[in-house]
């Protein structure tokens, strides 16, 4: 008897596949409890904490772009620093209750970033490199400039948050901070998830792999594009709110053009298209950082710039998917199914 | 008004289209019209435009001038992808896949996209269970059913070739437009491609572009012929077969 001897097992294994690809498995479950583990962690830094898993948000919302639509983009700090200022603003104007703030990030961000797409979505390649850096960077000058709004270099001050849920103020060490962040982070990657596993998940895949073949089968691609972006903004602005509302401040470098290199950078080191490639890259690009910086200040993207070299020489698609390959030779080899 | 009936039952009709890329005409006037229900193939020497043919009328490329009619409405202004809505439906002559999925991915894709439901939301992809049926179904017809978990750029070059069509069929389409099915194909691979063709519903029309004589006079019931941007002459095989004037044209002596 084979699996595909009436149409009702051969549905049934469809089925099943569809089922195996949103199941959580256990290295998922231990990689969240690993993250909720550090907290425990002797002399933790739980500043640095919350600063990864604030990058690593913000590199799984560049990862619904460029690994599943295939769009890449130099100019992600501008969603970043949309959602950062919105909070930034609430916080000085009395809208001090954090978790309706952030959404509320989130959605001016999203709305921009629906914008950014219908914009861009005739273009492709070198050209879309250039209109996202080109976005980015009048974006920064905007606020940069405006000394009056925006405080200009020495950024907004005077930010209030209330305690989270009117409970757990924002203390000096960080404990706060560090649930908040992780809370919130885990809670927009199971939506992220569940979305890229679902229909339009499959749909901005297709579209990634052959654009030209998805027009053909009716598909909405352009509108999908706008959709995209609309998606990894609103993330991209949740990463931003959490990080004013964290520090209680927030500056002009929230939307440089460093931060979108450096997005970018997290993002190739641990792996597109994987979801998690962005907190693998945080994880790595953060804790470097942390260690160079002690040692020698100045030169540290010296270092960052060799591992990314060597990351792409060696890694080529990141760190995260070169172990699943090996992994998965390696269960091959001993025959597991 | 005796063109009436014939008219009615066209599925679809160029009307005077123009062609060029920058100085080069391809197409001066074409006129070319399809009955519901054909077995239509385009031959031609190569460079003759079947293909930009193709592209024209299922909307990638738009015409300088003159009309596409689709089923009695003019087209000429739609997208490619409100032409798919309507029933008009491609393959290409290269391989045009989702290479990094598998068949049943893609053609749960194509089946998703057809009922409209692949729009933002948090449901997965396994909810759609009479979908996920379905498309199994249409592999199994294919003999693809056990490759359906494969990667698509890992399957040998006929399986791919299949599932080019699956795709298409997918949509359901009203017409269906081949562009050289076959090519690449061994003649008995080729020739199960078009049995299985020849076993779709009548009403379903069927224009494709074939090179194989073979196949062209096996299971075409009418034959164009386009050479140098015109279309020559369009009649049944037999009659094909016989005119001098496309010996002239196509075999070039």
């Amino acid at each position: 008897m084979s699996a595909f001897d009436s149409p009702e097992q051969r549905a049934a294994s469809g089925t099943g596949y569809f089922a195996s690809l949103s199941r959580w498995n256990i290295f998922e479950i231990l990689f969240w409890l690993a993250l909720a583990g550090l907290y425990f962690w002797p002399h933790a830094d739980l500043v640095l904490m919350s600063q990864i898993f604030i990058w690593g948000l913000f590199a799984m919302s560049l990862d619904v772009l460029l690994g599943y639509r295939g769009i890449p983009s130099l100019g992600h700090a501008a969603f970043f620093g949309i959602g950062a200022y919105v909070a930034g603003y609430c916080g000085k104007f009395g809208w001090t209750e954090p978790i309706s703030a952030l959404v509320l990030a989130m959605l001016v961000a999203a709305g921009v970033g629906w914008l950014t797409g219908k914009l861009v979505q005739r273009v492709a390649g070198v050209a879309l490199l250039m209109v996202t850096l080109g976005l980015n960077l009048i974006l920064y000058d905007l606020v940069h400039r405006s000394t009056e709004i925006t405080g200009g270099d020495d950024g907004l001050q005077g930010i209030v948050i209330d305690p989270v849920l009117g409970l757990f103020r924002f203390d000096i060490f960080g404990r706060t901070a560090f649930w908040y962040a992780l809370i919130v982070t885990f809670v927009l990657f199971v939506a992220t998830r569940a979305i890229i596993k679902s229909p339009f998940g499959l749909a901005l895949t297709g579209a990634r792999e052959n654009s030209r073949r998805m027009i053909m089968l009716g598909a909405p691609v352009e509108g999908d594009v706008s959709r995209a972006f609309a998606l990894a903004a609103a993330l991209a602005g949740a990463a931003g709110a959490l990080l004013t509302q964290t520090t209680q401040f927030v500056a002009p470098s929230s939307l440089s053009f460093q931060r979108s290199a450096d997005v970018l950078v997290i993002l190739i080191i641990g792996g597109a298209g994987r979801l998690y490639g962005g907190f693998i890259g945080a994880l790595i690009f953060l804790f470097l950082r942390d260690w160079l910086a002690a040692i020698s200040p100045v030169y540290w993207y010296f270092w960052i710039g060799l591992l990314l070299v060597l990351v792409v020489s060696f890694f080529r698609k990141g760190i995260l998917p070169t172990i699943e390959d090996f992994y998965t030779r390696w269960r091959g080899r001993r025959g597991a199914p | 008004m005796t063109q009436m009936p014939a008219s009615a039952d066209l599925v679809l009709e160029t009307r005077d289209m123009h062609m060029a890329f920058g100085g080069l005409v391809i197409f001066e006037r074409m006129n070319f019209s399809l009955r519901r229900g054909e077995r239509h193939a385009i031959i031609g020497p190569n460079g003759a435009g079947k293909t930009t043919f193709v592209s024209l009328v299922t909307g990638l490329l738009k015409p300088k001038s003159g009309a596409v009619m689709f089923e009695g409405r003019d087209v000429t202004r739609l997208s490619p992808q409100e032409r798919v809505k309507a029933g008009m439906v491609r393959t290409f002559q290269i391989n045009s896949l989702f290479r990094a999925l598998n068949p049943l991915e893609s053609v749960v894709l194509a089946l998703l996209e057809r009922e409209g439901k692949a729009h933002l939301s948090l449901r997965h992809v396994a909810a759609e269970k009479s979908l996920i049926g379905e498309a199994m179904e249409l592999l199994h017809q294919f003999g693809l059913d056990r490759d359906a978990y494969a990667l698509t750029e890992a399957l040998p070059y006929g399986k791919q070739r299949l599932l080019e069509i699956v795709l298409a069929l997918a949509l359901r389409p009203k017409l269906l437009l081949l562009d050289e099915p076959a090519a690449g194909l061994s003649t008995q691979q080729g020739h199960e491609v078009f049995a299985r063709l020849a076993h779709l519903p009548q009403e379903t029309t069927i224009l494709f572009i074939e090179h194989d004589m073979n196949l062209v006079f096996s299971y075409a019931d009418v034959v164009s012929v386009f050479a140098a941007g015109a279309l020559v002459l369009s009649d049944t095989p037999e009659n094909v077969r016989k005119s001098p004037r496309v010996r002239e044209v196509y075999l070039g002596n």
